[in-house]
């Protein structure tokens, strides 16, 4: 028979989790919570609008986009370390490299896997891989250890009233909020913005106007690596970060895409904003490590009951 | 392989097992064993709804996680005999197989997919917060000495673990040659014309995902004897869904003996490489095997043999 088994709490941390928050949280504290979630969300944004496109629009389930993310931060990190650079300005000297990396894994994910038909297994199993191997090669060559920048604005504060607003969230969340705006504009205004977002509605058509839908998936997919490097920039600001720390996002993002609606910007930034105020609230009245939990809680119900999402069309 | 001969190989293996163990005095063998059995189950338990249905699950550390910690808290209360806690283990697994699907298989398979993946994000964070289990500081689990059929108890997880492998491949070989197996197929390959060509196929999928649950709960039960300390960052390890994805793929996903061969192959390349190079390379090593199979070789080694054959005759 087997015997008992015994456990053991190695550290003593028996504090009672609800003896610290019985009493009524005060306004301010609610008002900063929500603010910085505001600002984390929209950080979020920066790390979902890549998937937005890869998923939402070319219909490309990039469950690598977080690996390219962080690789973007690590990027800045050297940048910044060995010749001073602003990070944001090293996030975006960074856009080119990874644009023409996305153009390439595009061109391999077409050739492997998109041309031979309906493939979905493999994709997927395709770009986890990516996301792992990206993951690793990162730990052989820049070690498992946190990694963080240098700027002016890091550690300083902007205060109105009772009200505290980091630089190192407030300007991220900026930065963030530019890009989408550009990106938006572009989609919409440009001729190849256009294309993109007829690809993602019609390919057959655009095929008979001429324009070829494999290279101007191509393009897409580079634009979509290449916020990764912006987003990786933003989060080095926001946090020190490590090689694994890519696989938190995955849930949170694609939660923000497909609560968003797919393909739909506005929806996914609502969506992201949603998301930070809620993991703002829970870590700061709760206890942060159940944040990673409130994606799901957000992305489950979405799937089952309103596939739509908020703002977008039906899957 | 016909029906009699696959039983009997399968007995035989069994038989033979227990005779080598009652052989072998050298503890390491039974660990390393019980670490290639372990990933046979888990590889074919995913290979049941990924290989034959097409819907892949990125979630095997969560419901293999959730059995070891099923384990650990049925223990903790009542110190059940192993089989039972098995069960147990496995009937939990197979409840939230049976609610994800439920949720999320109306869906395109993609979705379904992000839905594991966060699950297992989720299921951790439960996990962690749970301090009757140990919490974030983990659980320290005393393995008893002596196993309830002589020899040490290592040696008789090494068993129990030789018999849920041989009997999942023998359930995954039955799913494949049944009606449940060709409708499985037929969602894979076109769902849509599944549907319409009368397939259950929302039945099937579920059914499918229960199964799998269950077997990677199972699989997951006598963990916490195996490690013997057991933390919420080892039971959610990224190396088992890796590895439990890589290894259906690299074998060959449409049948019983690919995960087999997979989980084989992988495990002693990994373990050799731990060996000479480095732990970190060793998951490189699955990660690129993986990307490698999938982009030149999509069927495996049952693929890559099967067309040797066919271009010999």
């Amino acid at each position: 028979m087997t015997q008992p088994l015994r456990l053991a709490h190695a550290a003593g941390h028996e504090k009672n989790k609800w003896g610290d928050y019985d009493r009524m949280p005060d306004p301010s504290a609610i008002l900063n919570a929500v603010v910085a979630g505001v600002l984390l969300g929209g950080f979020y944004a920066a790390v979902a609008l890549g998937i937005a496109i890869a998923f939402g629009m070319l219909d490309i389930p990039n469950l690598s986009h977080p690996a390219f993310v962080v690789m973007g931060a690590f990027a800045t990190w050297v940048l910044n370390s060995t010749f001073g650079i602003d990070p944001i300005v090293a996030g975006l000297l960074m856009t080119g490299p990874f644009f023409i990396l996305g153009v390439l894994l595009y061109r391999l994910y077409h050739t492997c896997f998109e041309s031979r038909g309906e493939a979905p297994l493999q994709g997927l199993a395709f770009f986890f891989g990516i996301l792992f191997i990206t993951e690793v090669v990162l730990v052989l060559t820049a070690g498992a250890d946190y990694r963080s920048v240098q700027a002016d604005y890091i550690g300083v504060s902007l205060n109105l009233g009772s009200l505290t607003l980091p630089f190192r969230m407030l300007v991220p969340f900026v930065v963030s909020i530019a890009m989408l705006f550009a990106l938006q504009q572009f989609l919409t205004r440009s001729f190849t913005g256009r294309a993109i977002l007829a690809v993602s509605q019609d390919k057959l058509a655009l095929q008979l106007m001429g324009v070829s839908p494999t290279r101007i998936k191509a393009l897409a997919f580079g634009i979509s690596i290449a916020t990764a490097a912006v987003a990786g920039s933003l989060l080095i600001i926001i946090q020190p970060v490590e090689p694994s720390i890519g696989r938190d996002f995955i849930g949170r993002a694609f939660a923000a895409v497909v609560l968003g609606g797919m393909g739909s910007f506005w929806g996914m930034l609502i969506a992201s904003i949603i998301l930070g105020i809620t993991e703002s609230i829970v870590s700061d009245m709760w206890n942060p490590s159940w944040a990673p939990a409130i994606a799901f809680g957000f992305l489950l119900p979405t799937l089952a009951f309103r596939s739509g999402g908020l703002l977008g069309r039906k899957l | 392989m016909s029906n009699l001969r696959f039983w009997a190989c399968g007995l035989l293996l069994v038989l033979t097992g227990w005779l080598l163990g009652r052989l072998v005095s050298n503890e390491y063998a039974f660990f390393a064993g019980y670490s290639v059995l372990q990933y046979i189950l888990l590889a074919t338990a995913w290979n049941i709804l990924g290989g034959y249905a097409g819907y892949v699950n990125f979630g095997t550390a969560a419901f293999f996680a959730l059995g070891a910690y099923v384990s650990v808290a049925l223990n903790k209360m009542y110190a059940l005999p192993l089989p039972v806690l098995i069960v147990a283990g496995g009937v939990a697994s197979g409840l939230v197989g049976l609610l994800m699907g439920s949720l999320t298989l109306k869906l395109r398979g993609v979705f379904f997919s992000i839905a594991t993946l966060a699950l297992a994000i989720v299921s951790q964070a439960v996990i962690t917060n749970w301090e009757y289990v140990g919490g974030a500081s983990g659980a320290y689990v005393l393995r008893p000495r002596m196993g309830p059929l002589g020899g040490s108890y290592i040696e008789y997880l090494f068993y129990t673990m030789l018999v849920m492998a041989v009997a999942a491949v023998a359930l995954a070989r039955t799913i494949e040659r049944s009606k449940v197996g060709y409708g499985l197929s037929a969602i894979r390959d076109d769902e849509l014309a599944a549907e319409a060509s009368g397939v259950p196929t929302l039945k099937l999928k579920l059914l499918a995902t229960v199964a799998s649950g269950t077997l990677m709960g199972m699989a997951g039960a006598p963990l916490p004897f195996y490690v013997a300390y057991l933390d919420p960052p080892s039971a959610f390890n990224l190396a088992y869904a890796v590895n439990t994805i890589a290894m259906p793929l690299v074998g060959g996903t449409g049948t019983w003996i690919g995960p087999v061969l997979g989980a084989i192959l992988l495990t002693v390349v990994q373990e050799t490489a731990m060996v000479t190079i480095s732990s970190a390379a060793n998951l490189l090593i699955v990660g690129l095997l993986m990307v490698g199979f999938i982009t030149l070789a999509p069927n495996g080694i049952v693929g890559m043999v099967r067309s040797l054959r066919e271009g010999r005759k």
